[in-house]
């Protein structure tokens, strides 16, 4: 795994692996957030960074701290104790310093504690072995590639509301079945690069 | 439905469940079951069902961590202050995920392997934080149990309905053998077990499910 250079991780994680669309993570508020193209950039924009930052220090922790004190088992509890606190401290540093960005994206940061891509992200980079500059290229494609596919969500939802779709399908049900066909146009950039 | 009671005949005159278990349970499992009606927790719905065993022992992890999470959350509901609660829910039940994972990585390996890191993704599952966040903290210890286990079943049932057909048709085969007649004539269309399926198949299941209870007014659109 180690000769995998971290560009060729960043695409795979947009396109070929794409971590909502392959992996399924971060379903719930890719389903309740996709309803407008605003609120869905908005919401990506905050995973993108919320997720590149939080691999680095999961990466950091993992490595330096919780290997070397025998200490793996904990992985769970700290990954998500490092989350819950770094959305937190990112909360309240937008809202001092900035706080127009803190309207566009505060109602949005909070939602990221329960993404489970973000929690997804750290254990996969654990799984698969990357080095500190793979991590990078992960964190960084896997955020971006979450953020495409919800926006293209988003747009096509907006599309729908005028479509007949079946009483019993509308909603939750239709929108499954449109990411199952999204889905399946993403399965054809499979080949193009590969990771695990 | 609040104010209906059915009677819960083997606990009323203990006064353990106020005769609201039954009811409990049937609110859980089916009326508001968390992944057909109220859509809560697909994540780990849709990866680990492409084999009707995973779906099995995720949905085992799932009854033991809700049930687990629940108990705990319930006993310390009047010593947790409000301010804390969240952080406290989590780390309740990243403790009895933690305690699955280790189990699953000393008894069977490689189930542990197969299901990666989504045992760990119980965690940021939103029906176990909701059901402590909006059961557990109001109600007593045996009925939280009770609604865990519902809320478990509801779940394990849909996954394991999603994971028997999605190997059926990707694989033609079940629980990883062959069937007689249907294996010999049935082509497997691969596309069940890879994500489009996954995510087509729920749509259907969501769609049926919707169907079977009738169109119903919509309050929180």
């Amino acid at each position: 795994m180690t000769e995998t250079s971290a560009w060729v991780i960043f695409i795979a994680a947009i396109f070929t692996n794409n971590i909502l669309l392959t992996n399924f993570l971060g379903m719930c508020s890719f389903i309740a957030c996709s309803g407008q193209i605003k609120t869905s950039l908005g919401l990506g924009t905050a995973v993108i960074f919320v997720m590149i930052m939080t691999t680095i220090i999961n990466y950091v922790i993992y490595h330096f701290v919780l290997v070397p004190l025998g200490l793996v088992h904990l992985q769970f509890i700290v990954f998500i104790a490092v989350i819950a606190a770094f959305v937190q401290l990112v909360e309240m540093f937008v809202e001092r310093f900035s706080p127009k960005l803190y309207f566009a994206l505060g109602i949005f940061l909070p939602l990221i504690t329960v993404n489970c891509a973000i929690l997804g992200a750290s254990l996969f980079m654990i799984i698969r072995n990357y080095s500190f500059m793979q991590s990078i290229g992960f964190g960084l494609g896997a955020g971006i590639g979450w953020a495409v596919a919800i926006v293209l969500l988003a747009g096509l939802r907006q599309k729908m509301r005028y479509s007949h779709v079946p009483k019993c399908f509308e909603g939750v049900a239709i929108a499954m079945v449109v990411t199952g066909v999204l889905a399946m146009t993403f399965m054809g950039f499979a080949g193009m690069v590969t990771i695990q | 439905m609040a104010d209906k009671q059915i009677a819960c005949a083997t606990c009323q005159p203990k006064g353990l469940c106020g005769g609201k278990g039954l009811l409990t349970l049937k609110e859980g499992a089916w009326t508001n079951n968390p992944l057909s009606i109220q859509v809560l927790g697909i994540c780990s719905a849709l990866a680990v069902t492409n084999r009707l065993e995973n779906s099995l022992v995720m949905g085992a992890a799932l009854i033991f961590v809700c049930v687990g999470s629940n108990l705990l959350v319930s006993l310390l509901r009047k010593r947790t202050p409000h301010r804390i609660r969240m952080i406290a829910e989590v780390a309740i039940i990243a403790t009895f995920v933690i305690l699955f994972d280790q189990f699953l990585k000393a008894f069977y390996w490689d189930m542990s392997k197969q299901l990666g890191p989504y045992v760990g993704l119980i965690i940021t599952n939103c029906i176990v934080m909701g059901r402590a966040e909006a059961f557990a903290l109001q109600n007593p210890p045996i009925l939280s149990i009770v609604d865990g286990i519902a809320n478990g079943i509801g779940y394990a049932v849909i996954l394991a309905i999603i994971g028997f057909f999605r190997e059926l048709l990707g694989t033609g085969e079940i629980l990883g053998r062959t069937i007689p007649v249907f294996s010999e004539w049935y082509t497997p269309n691969q596309l069940m077990i890879l994500a489009p399926g996954a995510f087509v198949a729920l749509g259907i299941v969501i769609g049926i499910f919707n169907a079977i209870k009738g169109p119903e007014p919509e309050e929180n659109k």
